[in-house]
């Protein structure tokens, strides 16, 4: 067993408060000098960490292979908006039939709204999780999928509710920067502490045997359960969020490839990484700005293209099936980021090792 | 005590248990032989509440186990070493002891045991971070053995843990659960190795075909004619 060596841990905490300074920092000056289009994207940014993070839960963590995110996203954003749009707003996008009287007069603000989003899906989550944690693989794939496009055909025709095809326009611009950020960094830390707890490691456990963490006493089907409803809650924020950063929403947004987004992104960052999840949202979301180039007019030199829309989806795809066949564990693989590992890598200064067996508390720093 | 009676399992339509009996002593060795499906990881599933039972019961210190769930099972101290180590790949050994002590709470205890169980198994000190998955079987099978362990068994029940281990661990393991039963636990052996387990064991148990068909001693077993022939490879 390593000492706990006082110094280190007092550095990490001083890194880490650095760090946290340094982002909050960075957070003022992007939002004092960036131009909004910069800025959407930066928020966008964050949605995506949130909604990465959820399913890399349920998938990468549990092992369950889940592929109803989506749907769960849509459940969120539909709730926010009813609940956090004003009844006038409501009359005005209720056009082709009036919207029913006791969701009219909703009118919460962001907050509560945003929890009341997350708590619906999670409860959906939770029910679908009763009946469908009992099959595997990819039965629960086809489950979940199905469900996902139910949830998007509810939307479709629930006309007095949610409007129909037509979705909810105009809805109040909530997710401001701090708001998006801060709820990924809540997001984070919270899963950061589900999965050091006993029950992550009951999670991570029932991914790697099942057998055997039911032998240990696990209730493997209640630890499922538990794991996909807190998956479909954090879709369900990531769905509030989202709804009041684009302001209209409508159900072909939340059609199933929705969700294969996000898996590229939790397969690109490594599935069981939470690091790895942040990362890969961040990165992919960029560059599907950054890459835009490639939609346009192409010139290679000795030929030029006219512009392919959607070219970029293309790098993508490849991206995905260099890392499918290279690197199958991703970025991360089932690593996470820790000061301690940057200093392994050189870069930062490394401790003198201590040797657990003196004892040696190791105060002494090298380089 | 640890007894077990007209115990019966249905795997669909297939009888895998008929209706055994036996009784595990407390501070013992018991071990149940017998040939692939004779029904022997069968009677430690059903124990542990793994698999369903059509019939019977099993009772501890007079307490019925059959439909109590798998931790309450655990909880009474009663926990299985499963067939195949099935050790958690994927995590460190230090997580794999504490999910052996999944059911506990008092984390001084807890952590009192893990410095036990590598009093033990000093391997698995030295590489406690390391992932279970990049282990040896043999140490591998160590780890599954701390992880029991860790739930503080009163009675241990192991699933052939010399399965496909190389001699020098196969012997080391037996040591061990000579160890372990020397410190007061209880010890259930299943085994296709029967000359091994009959040796440790004070009791054996013959199974085939979802019945116990005799039983004696170790010594006894080890002599008997029929076990010679049919399990020890003596003709």
């Amino acid at each position: 067993m390593g000492m706990t060596n006082i110094k280190s841990v007092s550095r990490n905490t001083w890194l880490t408060l650095c760090a946290s300074l340094a982002g909050i920092i960075l957070l003022f000056v992007i939002e004092e000098n960036f131009d909004r289009f910069t800025m959407q994207i930066f928020k966008l940014c964050a949605i995506n960490v949130i909604l990465a993070l959820s399913l890399n839960l349920i998938n990468g963590f549990t092992g369950l292979f889940s592929l109803g995110h989506a749907g769960f996203m849509g459940i969120g954003a539909y709730t926010c908006a009813l609940l956090a749009m004003t009844p006038a707003q409501k009359e005005a996008n209720f056009i082709l039939q009036p919207i029913v009287p006791w969701l009219l007069d909703v009118h919460l603000p962001f907050l509560p709204a945003l929890l009341a989003s997350g708590l619906v899906a999670g409860l959906l989550g939770w029910l679908l999780g009763v009946v469908a944690m009992r099959l595997r693989d990819d039965y629960l794939a086809i489950a979940t999928l199905g469900f996902s496009e139910i949830i998007r055909v509810v939307l479709t025709n629930a006309q007095p509710i949610t409007n129909g095809s037509l979705g909810l326009k105009g809805l109040p611009r909530y997710t401001t920067m701090w708001w998006a950020w801060g709820s990924a960094i809540v997001v984070t830390v919270f899963l950061v502490l589900l999965i050091k707890s006993s029950y992550g490691r009951a999670f991570k456990s029932i991914r790697d045997n099942e057998i055997a963490s039911e032998a240990m006493g696990i209730n493997v089907f209640g630890m499922k359960v538990l794991s996909f409803a807190i998956s479909s809650f954090l879709a369900g924020i990531a769905g509030g969020l989202l709804a009041h950063y684009l302001t209209t929403i409508d159900p072909k947004q939340f059609f199933f490839l929705k969700t294969f987004d996000i898996l590229l992104i939790v397969v690109l960052g490594g599935v069981g990484s939470i690091t790895g999840s942040i990362i890969a949202a961040i990165a992919v979301t960029a560059s599907m700005e950054l890459l835009r180039f490639l939609d346009g007019p192409l010139n290679f030199g000795f030929m030029v293209t006219s512009g392919t829309p959607g070219l970029r989806m293309v790098f993508f795809s490849a991206l995905l099936m260099i890392v499918v066949i290279f690197r199958q564990q991703g970025l991360m693989g089932t690593s996470e980021f820790s000061w301690d590992a940057l200093a392994r890598i050189g870069l930062l200064p490394r401790r003198k090792r201590s040797h657990r067996s003196n004892g040696k508390t190791g105060k002494e720093r090298v380089e | 005590m640890l007894s077990i009676k007209n115990l019966s399992v249905h795997y669909g339509g297939i009888h895998a248990l008929r209706g055994i009996s036996f009784d595990v002593p407390a501070g013992g060795i018991i071990t149940l032989i017998g040939a692939n499906g004779a029904g022997k990881s069968t009677t430690l599933n059903a124990i542990m509440g793994l698999v369903k039972t059509s019939g019977g019961s099993v009772t501890w210190n007079g307490k019925e186990m059959l439909r109590m769930p798998t931790k309450g099972v655990v909880k009474s101290g009663i926990v299985l070493v499963p067939e195949g180590r099935r050790i958690f790949p994927n995590l460190s050994v230090d997580e794999n002891l504490s999910l052996g002590a999944y059911a506990r709470t008092n984390k001084d205890e807890v952590e009192a045991d893990r410095e036990r169980v590598f009093g033990l198994f000093p391997r698995l000190k030295e590489r406690h971070k390391q992932k279970a998955g990049t282990f040896s079987g043999g140490e591998q099978q160590m780890l599954a053995v701390g992880r029991a362990l860790m739930s503080k068994p009163t009675v241990l029940m192991m699933d052939e843990p010399s399965l496909g281990l190389a001699p020098i661990f196969v012997s080391m393991i037996f040591d061990i659960i000579r160890q372990i039963n020397a410190a007061g636990v209880t010890v259930l052996l299943v085994e296709q190795n029967a000359k091994a387990a009959l040796e440790v064991a004070d009791t054996g148990y013959v199974l085939e075909t979802g019945a116990i068909i005799f039983s004696g001693s170790g010594k006894e077993l080890l002599n008997d004619e029929r076990v010679r022939r049919a399990y020890l490879g003596e003709v």
